[in-house]
């Protein structure tokens, strides 16, 4: 008999509630506790790059805003390069960008907003230049696993044409439901997005 | 049974030259689906109008994967790790004070290092401080119920607080949750990112819970539930539990230099 291959199992994932805004955002639950909180607002004064605000909304079933939602973005710096030790491409690292933001939705509205700088482009392990975009990870009451997506943006019609990732969506109408629109409103950049979480314009959701 | 992760030691711990493997030889095991809640689970009623139908697309892990926020002890505050202390107003909170301790491994059973895990609950009577919670329990003037740490380079993480109760929840009409702690991980890759929850050994709510059996795999849904362990309680103060969490295995290999890409 051979050796036994023995791996241990991933902890099962479960809902993050209704109150998940107590353990990560604890001031939209009603009060201030940490000395340093995370925030929806990935750049400082310091931050190279383009300024734009993500803007969007998490829609279920019905077409009705998630009002609970929690999303975290994960992004490259406008060089391109991840803020980790593992990204060792040679864009400039910025130390002012660690790339990471959360935002839970307007209890009222559902809109959930980012303060952020638009990625640059990343390259692949097959050296093809992908196009930029940010991961998206979306947890609430009712989700059971955390779910994972990404957004690009409008106005890069030719990357998003070439990118790997888009293209292995089998149905070129589905690729939309990643891309951002881009407009400008009181000279702000602002791409807004929409999450369909069920429906005939359900958002391409990954197994990562 | 909880995942009791083995202390492994790396024998290319000392080698005197740092190696830095190539980009992109590593990835996270494939996730075991079978083991994870479906998305769409019926008992569980908020599932059913928050669950995608279509099939998730299979993504090759790329460096938007394995990589994720790096976080430090910059990010916390001293009493971050500390329920009992850090809400506290004018006196301790009320409940029964517990212990949290265990260790973030991956599934090859290595120590997942400076990672942040962070937690949140409610109080001794089942009431969240949340302007969205109106149970009838009373909010407890000294209690928050979130707190968060790092891990240690064996991934090791420890917190106090108190025993959080069961409440009620608007599922089926005699619908509780049993007493539980959420938790928030993220890992050294965004891929590993998960959110769960602790439970509480002998917790007789368990089995009839209707989001914990959305979970299909019984030895998946045993390991969130935290055994009492006696030899690690504080004598005259506090009970603790161990709850061990496992998180996605990485296929490069461990380097010291760069403990944070693994």
């Amino acid at each position: 008999m051979p050796q036994p291959l023995t791996y241990l199992k991933e902890t099962a994932s479960q809902t993050a509630g209704p109150y998940v805004h107590i353990g990560l955002i604890p001031a939209m639950a009603g009060f201030d506790i940490f000395e340093k909180n995370f925030s929806n607002v990935l750049v400082t004064p310091n931050t190279e790059g383009e300024r734009i605000t993500l803007e969007g909304k998490v829609l279920d079933g019905t077409g009705t805003p998630l009002r609970d939602v929690l999303l975290e973005i994960w992004q490259a710096n406008a060089n391109g390069r991840y803020n980790h030790p593992a990204d060792r491409s040679a864009g400039a690292l910025n130390e002012e960008f660690r790339g990471w933001g959360r935002a839970g939705s307007d209890f009222e509205s559902g809109l959930v907003t980012f303060e952020t700088i638009k990625p640059g482009a990343i390259t692949d392990k097959a050296g093809r230049k992908c196009a930029p975009h940010v991961n998206v990870w979306i947890v609430a009451r009712g989700i059971n696993i955390g779910l994972n997506t990404r957004l690009y943006f409008s106005d890069e019609e030719a990357a998003n044409a070439a990118d790997p990732v888009l293209n292995l969506i089998e149905q070129p109408s589905r690729r939309s439901t990643l891309i951002a629109k881009r407009t400008e409103r009181a000279g702000k950049i602002v791409y807004s997005f929409t999450i369909n979480l069920q429906g005939p314009e359900e958002t391409v959701f990954f197994d990562v | 049974m909880n995942a009791q992760a083995p202390a492994l030691r790396d024998p290319r711990l000392n080698r005197p030259e740092p190696l830095t493997p190539p980009l992109g030889d590593g990835g996270f095991f494939q996730r075991d689906r079978s083991i994870h809640p479906p998305a769409h689970a019926p008992g569980y009623k908020s599932s059913v109008l928050r669950s995608p139908r279509q099939a998730l697309l299979s993504l090759e892990n790329s460096i938007s994967e394995i990589t994720g926020p790096v976080f430090g002890h910059n990010d916390l505050g001293p009493l971050d790790n500390d329920l009992i202390r850090n809400y506290a107003k004018d006196g301790d909170p009320i409940g029964e004070r517990i212990v949290v301790h265990g260790r973030v491994v991956d599934e090859t059973g290595r120590g997942v290092p400076n990672t942040l895990v962070e937690f949140w609950q409610a109080n001794a009577g089942g009431r969240y401080r949340h302007k969205k919670d109106t149970y009838l329990a009373p909010i407890d003037p000294n209690f928050g119920g979130c707190g968060r740490a790092l891990t240690d380079e064996t991934g090791y993480y420890y917190f106090r607080t108190v025993k959080p109760g069961p409440y009620p929840w608007r599922n089926y009409v005699n619908s509780w949750r049993p007493a539980h702690i959420h938790f928030s991980v993220f890992g050294s890759g965004f891929a590993q990112r998960l959110i769960t929850q602790m439970y509480f050994e002998g917790d007789p709510l368990i089995p009839v819970c209707p989001i914990l059996t959305t979970i299909p795999d019984k030895d998946a849904l045993d390991r969130l539930v935290a055994p009492l362990d006696l030899n690690a309680s504080t004598p005259f103060d506090s009970l603790a539990y161990r709850f061990d969490i496992v998180l996605r295995g990485q296929r490069s290999t461990y380097f010291e230099n760069r403990t944070a890409g693994n």
